[in-house]
């Protein structure tokens, strides 16, 4: 018998049950899968977009606002031309598709590899409770772009903001039955406190997240 | 130069039975807590150490934590009542999404199991997010034996292994370790002119990291989490290096424990919400990689092969007993951060991979009561750990089972077996129980001369540390009687 038969006997003996699984046992795991229930939560009830503010700049990110998309570009240019930062970034293809001739910003739609400096991607969704962006890999959405960079930007459009984790999950149960391979929550930029417990930021990912709300 | 970087070479521990890692202090607990009471450096660092703080005033953020954590219990033990039939369900999800699911029964099962996909995959360089799975197969060493590069990505595991150590608490491995310590470290293996500030040393951690991210084969970490629903596996970093290892390398393994699945996307939203909080004390951490099944077509980054494995190494045999409880454990580090005992010794002085009350219960456990016996007795049953374990684990009434259980198997120091039943016998008799008592207030009171200050008592480590108040001379009974008397 291979382990993974023995462990399962084990764990049905410790429990004091038959050796297989009975047909009402397998009906409750998938009808609790099936209805899924939202436990206690925190008292969610607060503006929005207040919210996602507060709890962006609690966890160390920066963030501004624009009308519209088309605002996007000038919005990245002040931004890393007040940071120092070069005007050179690669973005997820929904964004290198803005008009950014007249931004002073070269942006290329590719994947970040290790050496570029700034990434710009937009988010699946964006959550209010935790400040928190939540972006899905894809061809057009590598993850190495929120990853890699020193600087990362998001975009947020306000229609992709919701309440908490639980909300997103109702809504991306509907648009990927099956999950892509990589779903990643990225709340402020990589942080650590390993040396004597203090913080620092930039531990591996990037030193800085700006967010910009669209909306 | 990205090379420069030695990680340790193997130290000879034997892949299968845990022993207590000789690197971090030899002999029993008593003698290894002694050590670290008296060491400078571990007294220093253990106080640059307030997570405990932070918890607090996360928590106190949520008017119904309490309501949350019962929510939380509930969900962990949802989960642990039918183990096997939740498993079967992740297994079947993953597979289907093209991940690969191993079963390990043993620690060496584990660590062969690693060192099979990596010789399959033909890997050379292996990076590691922190994953204490692989603490208790010592699979570094397993993996460093067979050739292959391993080097640690989590800043304070990076630490420990430089140093050749093992971590000294879950969340924050290299606790115990100044910053002085470090730089000497970094300037050694790194060859690099030597920094000072925190910020500096991070900065350089970084830049030899990076490089191996970027050049690594196969990543291994563990996994808080497995979603039945979905098949995936739940990575929680502040550093990204999680992130790093799930998405760089060709080949990705997560490692974790049978008890670590939960049912569904909902109920893991609501234990982020406990972890986060009583781990650092922030509302989330910075990044959550959620993973499901390999590179798809069309993606640029993702490995190419995912791999799970499920391990039991003695888990089971908790399940349906009266230790079920310590299962539920998320490892949030908490009971850690808020024990007396913890604070004073450091994760060190506990000899195995879990350090604080939750080792204190996981270790008996999973090596045997008999080898970890002060461990359930390192505690002052102050329940400050019961107080704040997000999943409600009664961590100090685990112990007092535990050391029940010394006492039936006869486990306990025959000095402490004979003096209980003296004990027990006396208490018996009341007659004679007030004439033991009556000689020894007497005897105490002189022992303790002007000052009434005991300094020695015979055969008892207790008055090495500190003196013992003498008694009054007169016994309880005595007082109460005089009392009695008084008021009528
Ligand atoms: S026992 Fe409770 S407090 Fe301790 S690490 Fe586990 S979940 Fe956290």
């Amino acid at each position: 018998m291979g382990a993974r038969e023995n462990i399962l006997k084990r764990i049905r003996a410790s429990r004091g049950v038959g050796p297989e699984p009975t047909q009402s046992e397998r009906t409750a795991v998938e009808a609790h899968i099936r209805e899924h229930p939202v436990g206690t939560r925190p008292d969610l009830d607060w503006p929005l977009k207040d919210r996602f503010r507060e709890q962006c700049v609690r966890m160390s990110s920066t963030i501004d606002e624009v009308a519209t998309l088309a605002d996007v570009p000038r919005a990245v240019a002040e931004y890393l031309r007040e940071n120092g930062l070069p005007a050179r970034a690669v973005a997820w293809a929904e964004l290198a598709a803005l008009d950014w001739s007249t931004s002073g910003v070269v942006v290329e739609d590719r994947p970040a590899t290790g050496d570029d400096l700034v990434g710009i991607t937009s988010v699946h969704l964006a959550i209010a409770e935790t400040g928190t962006l939540m972006v899905l890999s894809g061809p057009s959405t590598p993850a190495a772009t929120s990853l890699l960079p020193e600087t990362h930007i998001a975009v947020v459009p306000m229609d992709r903001m919701v309440v908490a984790m639980e909300e997103a999950w109702a809504l991306t149960r509907g648009t990927h039955p099956d999950l892509p391979r990589a779903v990643n929550f990225i709340s402020g930029p990589s942080r650590t406190a390993d040396i004597e417990g203090q913080l620092q930021l930039g531990a591996h990912g990037p030193f800085r997240v700006h967010v910009i709300v669209v909306g | 130069m990205t090379t420069t970087t030695q990680p340790p070479r193997s130290t000879g521990h034997s892949t299968g039975v845990p022993a207590a890692p000789a690197r971090n202090g030899t002999g029993t607990f008593k003698q290894r807590a002694h050590d670290k009471l008296h060491d400078a450096k571990v007294q220093r660092a253990m106080r640059n150490f307030n997570l405990a703080g932070a918890r607090a005033r996360a928590v106190d953020e949520v008017p119904n934590f309490e309501d949350i954590r019962v929510t939380g219990a509930a969900i962990r033990d949802r989960a642990l009542a039918n183990l096997d039939v939740w498993l079967e369900r992740f297994e079947r999800e993953a597979t289907r999404r093209g991940t690969r699911v191993h079963w390990a029964e043993s620690h060496a099962d584990i660590n062969r199991i690693v060192v099979e996909i990596a010789r399959a995959a033909n890997v050379r360089k292996i990076i590691k997010s922190k994953s204490m799975v692989s603490e208790e197969s010592h699979l570094n060493d397993a993996l460093e034996a067979e050739g292959f590069q391993v080097v640690e990505t989590d800043l304070g595991e990076y630490i420990v292994q430089l140093a050749r150590e093992t971590p000294s608490h879950i969340i924050a491995p290299a606790i115990h370790k100044s910053r002085d310590d470090v730089a000497d470290l970094f300037q050694e293996h790194h060859r690099t002119p030597r920094k000072d500030s925190a910020a500096d040393l991070t900065m350089e951690a970084r830049k030899f990291l990076r490089e191996h991210f970027l050049s690594a084969d196969m990543g291994i970490s563990g996994s808080n989490f497995l979603i039945a629903e979905t098949g995936s596996t739940f990575i929680v970093t502040n550093e990204g290096n999680g992130r790093m290892t799930t998405t760089l390398p060709r080949v990705h393994v997560a490692i974790t424990g049978i008890e670590k699945v939960v049912p569904t996307l909902e109920d893991v939203s609501c234990l982020m919400r406990l972890l986060a909080r009583s781990a650092t004390g922030q509302t989330i951490s910075n990044y959550i990689s959620m993973n499901t099944g390999p590179k798809q077509a069309g993606d640029s980054d993702g490995p190419e092969e995912a791999h799970v494995i499920i391990v039991d190494a003695g888990r089971s045999r908790l399940l349906g007993s009266d230790m079920q409880e310590a299962l539920r454990c998320i490892r949030c580090g908490a009971c850690m951060n808020h024990c007396p005992v913890y604070q004073n010794i450091g994760g060190h002085a506990y000899g195995w991979v879990y350090p604080g009350p939750i080792g204190s219960v996981l270790t008996p456990n999973y090596i045997g009561l008999e080898n970890a016996l002060d461990l359930p007795n390192a505690a002052t049953l102050c329940n400050q750990c019961g107080v704040v374990c997000p999943v409600k684990i009664p961590l100090p009434e685990l112990m007092r089972r535990l050391r029940e259980k010394q006492v039936e198997r006869g486990l306990r120091p025959w000095q402490e077996r004979v003096g209980l039943k003296a004990w027990a016998w006396a208490a018996e008799r009341p007659a004679i129980y007030g004439w033991l008592t009556w000689v020894a207030a007497r005897i105490g009171r002189l022992a303790g001369g002007q000052r009434r200050l005991i300094h020695r008592l015979p055969g008892n480590g207790w008055t090495q540390e500190r003196d013992m108040p003498a008694p009054e001379g007169a016994t309880f009974r005595e007082l109460y009687a005089k009392r009695q008397a008084g008021r009528r």
